[in-house]
């Protein structure tokens, strides 16, 4: 896709053949009070020169050469190098979700390369071709259920990252799907009584994440029987990609979603990532999205096709299975490449890794839950306020971490900490002295 | 192919055949041919209710995914086992082995409103 300039000309043309006189007409029907009436702070008449050395002058205002202990969501993880090398070739670049599908065969390979990927990943046996992101892949996760099932409440972890179950909430509210939480136990794990309490015959999907918020690892398999024994679907979550190099896959979920942030895709500033979502094959026509298939050509020679487009919005319009009729496919193509390169054995060693460094800061501290965990876990403050601790680690040229009264009005007195392979030992030290030094 | 004489029809393809209180349900000829190669169909389960006029299932063709309309109100009491492995005998035998459902119809007079085969013939031929 090509994007040419318009000349003065150009635009003379267009306004008159709408009978307008200049640009300024195209926006006059904008009230007065929402429009800016004063330039932008931006100098006139700068040379390339200048230009660059203003965005040097910002770039270097810019925190570098900080440890981080902030995950939540969010992880610090290596990026290989070779993953930019692929992804910057302009074939890939400067793609977008091809609707003259088949002729981009490279792309839809890529594609399909990924979802083979994310199906041995969860133990699933179909993917679409990828979310938006870990969130918003939560209330298609959702509503697929309500498909499925015919019944419509949503249960919810409060294991699960306070972000995504907001996006769950502002997906729902107008779709007649009432949301409601399910606590968390004295260990941090769901809360087997309030599940049993809730679950009626009315709800469609139990949602959890492992490992969850607080990097605590639920039981996936107690939970399925549970929640298949009421009619119900299990949809897990996952944020931190990395743990699935160790755990078991979530295999008896009905619908698995997650975040693919960790397998290099730059932390940035939130985004953009890239999520997935994954299921069993009798649910494939509720899934939302594009999906690759494998095919083969007049000529008997395999190929590439997109598959089931029928669900999708541009046929079925308002009936189609979801507003998603894109996919995320350079980030998720940033994953597939990571997952190439790490491969099966890689992507443990990465995640033993993450694991014996967590374990090794966790030792040093005062942990809140009593459960197994990954790469994160809630630290007691004993008495200091974590911002306090946070702050002083700050001058250290170390990110704490999350203090976690902003999601968990109960938790005011703990942090979540993550270490992953980046972590150095010396870092985690200081943050252990942080907790105790008075 | 002709319109089973004995079989009511709607203005959205689908036809009734009904004996006493029961009624067989199907999408028409035409329907399928307009469809085309039909590789899924989804249908309710024995014990829900249809409403006429409200969607109960619907049939996936190569380019499209269609609702199919209840020509009358129900209990489903039988839904076509053959079509979950051998979605294609819509498009052999739409009249026949094709057919989708069958229901316990709740309000027989809502028969009176559908179209005779003639009718129904005419209408296709004019759409």
């Amino acid at each position: 896709m090509r994007y040419l300039p318009k000349s003065d000309t150009d635009r003379r043309e267009m306004l008159a053949a709408i009978d307008l006189k200049s640009e300024e007409d195209l926006v006059s029907y904008l009230p007065p009070d929402v429009r800016i009436d004063k330039r932008l702070g931006i100098e006139d008449g700068k040379s390339e020169y200048e230009i660059v050395e203003y965005f040097k002058r910002l770039a270097d205002r810019n925190a570098s050469g900080y440890a981080s202990f902030l995950g939540a969501g969010v992880y610090n993880h290596f990026r290989p190098v070779l993953v930019d090398a692929v992804v910057s070739r302009g074939e890939f670049l400067t793609s977008y979700t091809p609707y003259q599908a088949e002729i981009s065969q490279g792309t839809l390979t890529s594609i399909f390369e990924f979802q083979t990927m994310v199906c041995q990943l969860t133990g699933m046996e179909v993917a679409n071709a990828s979310m938006y992101d870990g969130s918003s892949a939560v209330p298609e996760a959702a509503m697929m259920a309500v498909r499925i099932t015919g019944r419509d409440k949503v249960l919810i972890a409060r294991g699960v990252h306070p972000e995504y179950r907001e996006v769950l909430r502002t997906c729902t509210q107008h779709q007649g799907m009432p949301v409601e939480g399910l606590a968390y136990a004295k260990d941090g794990r769901l809360d087997l009584d309030d599940l049993r309490h809730k679950l009626k015959e009315d709800v469609a999907a139990v949602i959890i994440q492992t490992p969850n918020f607080f990097g605590i690892l639920e039981h996936v398999s107690e939970l399925s029987h549970l929640v298949s024994a009421k009619g119900a679907l299990l949809v897990v979550v996952f944020t931190e990609a990395v743990a699935l190099g160790l755990i078991e896959p979530p295999k008896e979920a009905d619908i698995v979603v997650g975040e693919l942030q960790s397998f290099a895709i730059s932390p940035s500033y939130g985004g953009p990532y890239a999520g997935i979502i994954a299921t069993r094959e009798k649910y494939i026509r509720q899934i939302p999205g594009r999906l690759v298939g494998e095919t083969t050509d007049a000529e008997g020679k395999r190929a590439f096709c997109l598959t089931l487009a029928t669900r999708e919005q541009h046929i079925r319009r308002e009936k189609a299975t979801s507003n998603i009729c894109t996919n995320q496919a350079l980030l998720a193509l940033m994953a597939t490449v990571f997952m190439s390169i790490y491969g099966k054995e890689g992507l443990r060693e990465l995640a033993e890794q993450n694991l014996a460094k967590a374990h090794y800061l966790a030792g040093k501290l005062p942990l809140k839950f009593d459960a197994p965990f990954f790469n994160e876990f809630v630290v007691r403050a004993n008495g200091k306020s974590p911002d306090q601790i946070n702050a002083s680690l700050l001058d250290r040229k170390i990110v704490g971490g999350l203090a976690l009264v902003r999601f968990y009005p109960e938790l005011s007195d703990c942090i979540l900490l993550c270490a992953t392979e980046m972590s150095k030992r010396e870092d985690m030290d200081a943050v252990a002295a942080a907790f105790i030094e008075q | 192919m002709s319109y089973p004489a004995n079989f009511k029809y709607t203005k959205e393809h689908e036809w009734l055949d009904v004996d006493g209180d029961l009624g067989r349900i199907g999408i028409t000829d035409h329907a399928q041919h307009e469809l085309g190669d039909i590789v899924f169909v989804d249908l309710p389960k024995p014990g829900s209710k249809v409403t006429k006029g409200h969607s109960f299932g619907s049939v996936e063709s190569v380019k499209a995914v269609s609702d199919i309309y209840a020509p009358v109100s129900g209990d489903v009491i039988e839904a076509n086992g053959l079509l979950s492995k051998n979605p294609e005998k819509v498009n052999e035998d739409p009249h026949g082995d094709g057919w989708l459902i069958k229901v316990k119809i709740s309000a027989l007079a809502e028969i009176d409103g559908l179209m005779a085969a003639a009718d129904y013939d005419k209408y296709v031929g004019a759409e």
